[in-house]
C-alpha cells in the first residue's frame, strides 16, 4: 500500500496518434442488444471503404464473435495470454475483409480483471495498433472491471442501445459510469432494433435529457450523445445470425444493411 | 493398547516444536492445552501458530496477509450479493518526523496508539489491518455508498482528537490521511486492483495537504427512481421528427 503508486488509469484515453489505429470500444450495458452483430458488420462495412480492421474480442468471459462468424480458431488470446502463441498468429482473417482477435474458451478466468490481464490487453492493443486503421474492441455486458479497462483503452466509445427500456436503463448506467471514471464527454450511441423512423433520435435525446440532468452537473466537462444511426429491427438480422453469417455480406441490400453502413460513415465522418 | 506409545514414538523425533513453543510465549500467547504431543494439542499449537502468523507483532492488528485474504473473500462476497463494500487506505502524516524528532520508540508508540484508536471506531465486523510501516487499511463489509464519507471522516477526526503519550509528561498529536474506494458491485473484481483505487485516493489525500479523507467519486452504476421517471416519464415512444 504505497500512497506513490500508479494512478488506477496510466493508459488510458490517448487521443489517436499517427500511425496508430483509432480504436472504438462498442459496449452496452445490458447484454442481447446487439452489441456483436454492430461490431462485426460495422467492421465489415468499414473494410469496404478501404480501411483495415480489427475486431478484438475484449468479452473475455462470454466470447459470442467466434459463434457470430463460424470461425473456430485454433489459435485465440487465450493462447497469446499464457504465452503458448505468438499475437500475430492469433490474428486470424474473417469473412467480412477484416481481421479478428478472439478471446477463446477458457478465457473465463480472465474475466476477473487483475493487473496480469490488464497488462496483458494494454500490451495486445499496443502491439495490434500500428498494424490497423481501425479496431474495434467488442466488450462484455455489463460493467465489470473488463469491461471499464477495455472502454478506457479506446479513443473513443460506442454505446448500443434498444428502444427497450431495461436496455436504455443500462446504457444510461453505462454512460454514468463511463463519465464518472474516465472523464469521458462524447458518447457515440446506436440506437439498434428500432421501429419507426426517427425513434433512434427521441432515445438518444431521452438519454441526453437524463445526463444533463443528473451526470453533467456532477461532471468537470458535459458529456454529449451524438447519435450515428439508428439500425431498424429487420428479420434479415435475424436471418443472418442464425446462419452465422454477416449481414453486410450475405443480404447487402436490406435495410439493416444499409442502415449499419450509414453508421459507418457517421463514424468516419 | 500399543497405539498411544507407538504414535508418539513416531511423533517424537519428527516434530521439532521448541521454537514454535517459545514463538507462543515471546508473543504472550496461550500454550496449547492438554497432552503434549497429542492430535488436540498439535491442533491447538498450529490455531495458535495461525493466528500469530496472520497478526501484526507491534499491534496485534490483521497483519498484510490475513488482510489481502480478507480483501479476496470480501470481493468475492460483493460480486455474489452485491453488497457494498469500502476499502479505506490509511497514512500517518509525517510519520518520518516523528522518528526523526522523538525517536523510533515513540514512534512505535505511535502506531500502537493509532492502531488501537482505529480499532475502537470501527463495527467488529470490519477487519484493521497493518500493512506497512505507518499504513494502514480498513476493510469495512456491507457498507452503503451514502455512509462512506461520514465513516472516513469520523476515524480521521478520533485520530487528529487523540493525544498519544510518549513520555511521563510528553503528548503529542498526529493526523492521518484516508484513500477510500469502494468494491464495484456485482462484479468480479480483484484485491491489487481495489487497493489500488484506495492507494489513488490516498495519494490525493496526501497531495491536497493531508489529515483529510478522500474517497473515489462515485461510480455508482445504479440507476435511481428519479432518474427512471425522466428517461421514461416523456415522449420516448412519441416520433420526433
Amino acid at each position: 500500500m504505497s500512497a506513490a503508486s500508479t494512478p488506477a488509469r496510466p493508459a488510458a484515453i490517448k487521443g489517436p496518434s499517427t500511425r496508430r489505429a483509432r480504436i472504438t470500444a462498442v459496449t452496452s450495458g445490458k447484454g442481447g442488444v446487439g452489441k456483436t452483430f454492430v461490431s462485426a458488420n460495422l467492421a465489415a462495412a468499414l473494410a469496404r471503404q478501404g480501411r483495415r480492421v480489427l475486431v478484438l474480442d475484449a468479452d473475455l468471459g462470454l466470447a459470442n464473435l467466434d459463434v457470430m462468424l463460424n470461425l473456430a480458431p485454433k489459435i485465440t488470446l487465450h493462447d497469446v495470454f499464457t504465452g503458448k502463441s505468438l499475437l500475430q498468429d492469433a490474428v486470424l482473417p474473417a469473412p467480412g475483409g477484416f481481421s479478428v482477435l478472439l478471446a477463446g474458451s477458457g478465457m473465463v478466468e480472465y474475466s476477473r480483471m487483475t493487473p496480469e490481464v490488464r497488462d496483458q490487453l494494454l500490451q495486445v492493443i499496443d502491439t495490434v495498433a500500428p498494424r490497423f486503421d481501425h479496431v474495434i474492441l467488442d466488450t462484455g455486458a455489463g460493467i465489470s472491471d473488463v469491461v471499464l479497462y477495455a472502454v478506457s483503452l479506446a479513443d473513443e466509445v460506442l454505446v448500443v442501445v434498444t428502444p427497450e427500456p431495461t436496455s436504455m436503463t443500462d446504457a444510461y448506467a453505462t454512460i454514468k459510469v463511463l463519465a464518472s471514471t474516465q472523464a469521458r464527454t462524447r458518447v457515440k450511441l446506436v440506437v439498434n432494433q428500432t421501429r419507426r423512423q426517427g425513434e433512434g433520435r427521441a432515445v438518444c435525446l431521452q438519454l441526453q435529457q437524463v445526463v444533463d440532468r443528473f451526470v453533467n452537473p456532477t461532471q468537470p466537462a458535459p458529456v454529449r450523445l451524438d447519435l450515428l444511426g439508428q439500425v431498424p429491427l429487420d428479420v434479415a438480422v435475424r436471418d443472418s445470425v442464425l446462419r452465422r453469417q454477416l449481414l453486410l455480406e450475405v443480404l447487402p441490400g436490406t435495410p439493416a444493411a444499409l442502415a449499419v453502413a450509414t453508421v459507418a460513415a457517421q463514424l468516419l465522418d | 493398547m500399543a497405539r498411544t506409545p507407538h504414535a508418539q514414538r513416531r511423533a517424537a523425533p519428527a516434530l521439532q516444536l521448541d521454537t514454535a513453543l517459545q514463538l507462543l510465549r515471546q508473543a504472550g500467547h496461550e500454550l496449547p492445552a492438554g497432552e503434549p504431543g497429542s492430535a488436540p494439542w498439535l491442533q491447538a499449537l498450529i490455531d495458535s501458530l495461525v493466528d500469530l502468523s496472520s497478526r501484526d507483532a507491534l499491534t496485534g492488528l490483521a497483519n498484510r496477509r490475513s488482510f489481502e485474504l480478507a480483501l479476496a473473500r470480501e470481493i468475492d462476497r460483493v460480486a455474489r450479493a452485491g453488497e457494498p463494500a469500502l476499502l479505506l487506505a490509511l497514512d500517518i502524516d509525517h510519520f518520518k518526523q516523528v522518528n526523526d524528532t522523538h525517536g523510533h520508540a515513540s514512534g512505535d508508540l505511535v502506531i500502537k496508539a493509532v492502531a488501537k484508536a482505529l480499532l475502537e471506531c470501527v463495527r467488529p465486523m470490519d477487519m484493521v489491518a497493518r500493512v506497512g510501516g505507518e499504513e494502514f487499511a480498513i476493510v469495512m463489509p456491507n457498507c452503503p455508498a451514502a455512509f462512506g464519507e461520514a465513516v472516513a471522516e469520523r476515524v480521521r477526526r478520533r485520530i487528529e482528537a487523540m493525544p498519544v503519550a510518549i513520555g511521563p509528561s510528553q503528548q503529542i498529536r498526529v493526523s492521518i490521511s484516508i484513500g477510500g474506494a469502494f468494491a464495484p458491485q456485482w462484479v468480479r473484481s480483484s484485491p491489487a486492483l481495489w487497493i489500488e483505487r484506495a492507494d489513488v485516493q490516498l495519494y490525493r489525500a496526501k497531495a491536497e495537504g493531508r489529515n483529510r479523507v478522500c474517497l473515489e467519486p462515485s461510480t455508482l452504476s445504479v440507476v435511481s427512481a428519479e432518474e427512471k421517471a425522466l428517461l421514461f416519464g416523456i415522449s420516448q415512444f412519441q416520433d420526433i421528427e
